[in-house]
Formats: structure tokens, sequence, C-alpha cells
């Protein structure tokens, strides 16, 4: 699965299916349980019908269609959250962890 | 038109030595399906970050990897990754993680068998030979094992 054809035509996997979504969404949008099962099943579909060494299959879906802009800012300056302070990032991970012990 | 992630990852980390790609020119090497995808063993993998329960979060130039139980839930898993908006993945893994869905596809006959366990790592790895040879050569060693037919490897 990719939603980087560039990167993905660089590394060149026997098989590929490239969907043109924002980085983060490979498999689809949260909650649209629909649209998932859509995508990860043309991806298996795509074992069969990917015959050639290399073949990167695009699929149809489209993120917006009335808004692209994601497109312009996708992985550019401010894209990535600003990463929390180790020790916000070491409590939240603590908490996380404690609500599974025992 | 598909973004270019290449030149925009230059721009994005300038104040960095740039970052070599792996780049395969030749036809890469080809393992045919033994049979119907409705009959194969299909295992997930995300690069995604994705922890289960109390499973330790990923650090800076980890090529270590979490095994995920099959039967995981939602409100088992969370995501730590640096390179990317974690928000939607964190609220629904199956942004990433498709685990949910390859569960339903299981049930309804699409592929035959979802392999126990799913894979996880966290895809920021700034070495790709640690990748190609330590990450690469451990999973291949779990897939063997467990007798897998076909690997469905989601980037996030």
């Amino acid at each position: 699965m990719t939603s980087a054809l560039d990167i993905t035509q660089a590394v060149n996997p026997p098989r590929a299916v490239f969907l043109n979504f924002p980085l983060g969404h490979q498999t689809g949008k949260p909650h649209q349980p629909e649209l998932q099962r859509r995508i990860v099943r043309e991806a298996m579909q795509a074992f069969e019908t990917i015959t050639q060494p290399g073949t990167i299959i695009q699929l149809p879906h489209v993120w917006d269609p009335n808004d692209r802009t994601w497109e312009e800012t996708d992985y550019t300056d401010g894209f990535l959250p600003e990463r929390p302070p180790k020790e916000d990032a070491d409590r939240v991970e603590a908490e996380r962890r404690a609500r599974f012990v025992g | 038109m598909p973004v270019e992630y290449i030149p925009r990852t230059r721009e994005l980390y300038r104040d960095f030595a740039p970052y070599r790609w792996a780049v395969n020119a030749d036809t890469p090497p080809w393992m045919p399906l033994s049979k119907p995808i409705a009959r194969c063993k299909v295992a997930l993998m995300s690069s995604g970050g994705i922890l289960y329960r109390d499973q330790p979060r990923f650090h800076h130039e980890d090529d270590s990897f979490r095994i995920i139980p099959k039967a995981a839930t939602q409100a088992e898993l969370d995501v730590w990754h640096f390179g990317y908006p974690t928000k939607d993945a964190k609220a629904d893994h199956n942004c990433v993680f498709p685990l949910a869905r390859m569960r339903e596809l299981e049930a309804e006959g699409v592929i035959g068998e979802l392999a126990d366990p799913a894979y996880s790592f966290m895809g920021g790895i700034y070495s790709a030979r640690k990748v190609r040879d330590e990450l690469a050569p451990k999973i291949i060693g779990e897939l063997r094992r467990a007798h897998v037919d076909a690997f469905y490897l989601v980037p996030a």
C-alpha cells in the first residue's frame, strides 16, 4: 500500500497499490469503514491482478472532490505537530501502560 | 496530481544531511501467488507505529517491531510516530493499520485467513541499511515460521 507514488516508484516493490490520500490515511479516512473496506479489498485483489513485477495500481478514490488544497500543504512546513516535551510524553506513556497492568 | 514527497522531504528536513532514498532500478524479485487470495494466509504489517496495550512506545532510530494480536480492539491500540500527524490513526487505527477491515475480509472469504499476529514498527528509521539488514530479516523469519502466503505492508 502507498500514498507516496514517487517514493514507491523509487523503491520499486514487486506489487503496490497507490491511494492519493494525505499521509496517515493509507487505508482510508477515520470512522469510514465502508471506504476502508473497499480500499483494503482492492489491495487484496491486486495480489491476483498484478502479474508484472513492479506494477503500481492506482485506486480511483478522491480525498475530497471539492478541495484539493491538502496536496499543496501535505508534508510541508507546519504539517507535523510539534513534539511534546519528553516529560509529557513519558507521563502519557505511563498512563497508557498503567491502564493495562494486571 | 500525486504529491512529490521526495522533494518535499528534502525541503522539510533542509537542515539535515539529505536522506538517501532506496532506489532499485532492477526488475523487482517476483514470487507468483501460489493459490487464489481467497485461500491464502495473509499477514498485516503497518509502519505507522502501532502499540498494543502496555507495549513500550518507539524511540528515534528505533528498528524494533511490535506483535499485535489479531483480535486486538481499538481500545487496546495506540499510535506513536513522529513523522506524520497521528490524530486520525489514534482515533481509528484502520486509517493505517486496517486490522478490523482485514478480519471482516477474512469472515467474508475475500482472503483465506488473516495471520495471527499482525505486526507494526515505526517507519521513521533514517537508515535504509538497518531496515534492510536487521528489521526485514527478522520479519521474514516470523512470516516463514507462520507459513504466510501473502504479506500486506501498509506505510503511514
